[in-house]
């Protein structure tokens, strides 16, 4: 990314955007009140939100249930559809702003092709009773008892393996409802974040998975790894280019976890992945033989379709090949600002560990999302000069989620990545607090092969 | 371009838990803050087999120790056995001093403290229902993982440094 593209980037207000993030605002108010004491006003947000997708589809259905909600009938189903018209919403605010980095970046991207399937699971329905409560009740309303209702739900929910993704959503959501319990006391309420999870759960309980539309073969030359958390959930997610096609890709693989397996642990969650760590921890491009590709961009990783290719260097891959890569198209349902996620090369800078500069323009990092289960620290981001990074929006604001930097440590120019303890940690002081802290997966393991099969 | 950090309220990433402390979990596997008790298990350190399941109650600070299969603990005399006190200084470390006192409605300012202020004598609490939270706590170790992109995931950030 060069200077005049951040310059770009910033230019001038995108239209629409600062309006459709109010009426979102407004639903989320009527959200932390909640549904059954909205009063005149908060019905009128409703209402409006629901005017703002008037021109699509959702617009009538939308229009009734902002109108029965107002007027206190309050079905599952209105509750659904008014989710869905703040999803469509938030989906043309990430359309306009990926587009307008698409063109900062030069980057062309595929149109949408695949078919987002829909889905009337009995457990996934169990939920949505659940996610009608706490609307109904609102945020400042939920208390331990509420947002603990759907614990068994939840439970239910993740032994299935194809309901994973609402799972772990409303795992981490009713988690983060608990810890904040009784909500009423709290000074500040996360409206946006939690309005999301609700609304993109209510959605979810009614889709089903994206099938897999081709199988590519090639070599994927890693950029770097994002890795994700909360108390019951990891998951890490490589961005690489797949050549020779010339084409962004991703591929994940997620665990579930309790919240005493963190940090540098959380890579032993995921150690039936050998090839796909090794890669990471060795920097080696991968050679893949018809391995699934979602047609969102996602490849389904299976270590059978793979092998440790030769020695990648992300820096190279990223100065050579990265800025004419093809960029895949974002499924409708994932069409919201948080799923930005756009690997980016940026060069040449310089850093207050904060924020860099470049040829007059500037861009945040991403400080929120440092994980601890790797090497990189605001002090290695500070003696940075070059870095792969992820593109990320959010609260009105770009800011850069490093993967990976380039630093001048000790006059010696270091390439730190995220995935460089894929395999353990490489930093002596942090392997020595990690033997000092010992093996939780290996404890509880233990402790689950004792007492669970009793 | 403000250069203002946007308010929680408008941020779709705002962190909302702090990470939990990393701690050995040989002693003490599971502690948590739920059902207004604090509680967890606590193993046995002559018998690899039996496991402690301890608890204090919140507000009242009643407590029970007693082994999973609900006979009572022989260290429970008039006074919190050793297992009660280990259930503390793993809380502490795990939560934090602050986190656990606010939660129990103790003062002090160590586990030891903690301890020496809980008031309350012992008093009848069913270990199954702490216990079965901890079997479930370790099923999730047991669900087997996924190749499937879980979009959500971009809502929950890896916990790292406080900024
Ligand atoms: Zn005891």
């Amino acid at each position: 990314m060069l200077g005049t593209q951040l310059t770009a980037l910033h230019d001038g207000a995108l239209p629409g955007v600062d309006e459709a993030v109010d009426l979102i605002a407004g639903f989320d108010d009527a959200l932390v009140n909640g549904f059954a004491r909205l009063g005149e006003e908060r019905t009128a947000a409703l209402v409006a939100l629901a005017g703002a997708v008037g021109g699509t589809p959702l617009g009538p259905a939308a229009a009734e249930a902002a109108e029965k909600i107002g007027a206190g009938s309050i079905s599952e189903e209105h509750l659904t559809t008014l989710a869905g018209a703040r999803t469509a919403l938030f989906g043309a605010v990430h359309d306009a702003l990926l587009d307008r980095l698409d063109s900062a970046l030069g980057r062309t991207r595929a149109a949408w092709e695949g078919a987002q399937p829909q889905s009337t699971d009995p457990l996934a329905g169990a939920c949505r009773s659940w996610l009608a409560e706490l609307a109904i009740t609102g945020w400042r309303g939920v208390d331990h008892d509420l947002a603990s209702a759907a614990d068994q739900a939840i439970q239910n929910l993740l032994a299935e393996p194809r309901l994973r993704r609402l799972a772990m959503l409303l795992d981490g959501l009713a988690a983060e409802l608990r810890a904040s319990s009784p909500i009423g006391a709290m000074a500040r309420l996360p409206a946006r974040r939690w309005a999301d999870l609700w609304a993109r759960a209510s959605l979810l309980t009614k889709t089903g998975s994206l099938e897999a539309t081709e199988r590519v073969s090639g070599r994927l030359l890693p950029l770097g790894v994002d890795i994700h958390e909360h108390g019951t959930a990891a998951q890490i997610q490589i961005h690489a280019i797949l050549e020779p096609q010339g084409r962004l890709v991703r591929t994940s693989v997620a665990a579930a976890k309790v919240d005493t397996i963190s940090g540098p642990f959380v890579w032993q969650l995921l150690s039936s992945y050998p090839v796909l760590l090794g890669a990471l921890a060795k920097r080696l491009s991968l050679e893949i033989t018809d391995m699934p590709l979602l047609p969102g961009g996602d490849l389904l990783w299976q270590e059978g379709k793979a092998s440790s290719g030769p020695s990648s260097d992300p820096f190279a891959a990223a100065r050579v090949q990265l800025s004419g890569a093809s960029a895949p198209a974002v499924p409708p349902l994932e069409r919201h600002p948080v799923r930005i996620a756009e690997p980016v090369f940026i060069e040449g800078y310089r850093s207050d560990g904060h924020t860099l500069q470049l040829d007059g323009a500037s861009l945040a990092f991403d400080l929120d999302r440092l994980p601890t289960s790797g090497p990189l620290t605001p002090q290695l981001l500070k003696a940075s000069t070059a870095c792969i990074g992820l593109m990320r929006w959010d609260g009105g604001q770009w800011r850069l989620q490093p993967l990976a930097v380039q630093a001048n440590v000790k006059k010696e120019l270091l390439a730190v990545h995220n995935g460089d303890w894929a395999q353990g940690p490489t930093d002596q002081k942090v392997l020595k607090s990690y033997a000092k802290a010992g093996d939780p997966v290996a404890v509880l393991k233990e402790r689950a092969g004792r007492l669970l099969r009793k | 371009m403000n250069a203002e950090r946007p308010a929680c309220e408008q941020l779709s990433g705002a962190r909302v838990l702090s990470p939990v402390q990393p701690r050995k979990l040989a002693k003490v596997p599971f502690v948590e803050m739920a059902e207004g008790r604090l509680q967890g298990v606590v193993s046995s350190g002559s018998d690899i087999e039996r496991v402690y399941v301890s608890s204090i109650i919140a507000g009242t600070h009643g407590y029970n120790c007693s082994t999973n299969n609900n006979r009572p603990c022989g260290g429970l005399r008039g006074a919190p056995c050793k297992h009660l006190w280990s259930l503390v200084e793993e809380a502490v470390l795990q939560y934090g001093l602050e986190r656990v006192a606010r939660y129990l409605r103790l003062e002090g300012d160590s586990a030891a403290s903690l301890m020496h202020n809980l008031s309350g004598g012992p008093e009848s609490i069913p270990a199954a229902v702490v216990f079965s939270r901890f079997l479930r706590h370790l099923a999730y170790l047991e669900l087997p993982d996924t190749s499937e992109p879980i979009a959500e995931l971009h809502w929950f950030p890896s916990l790292g440094a406080v900024s």
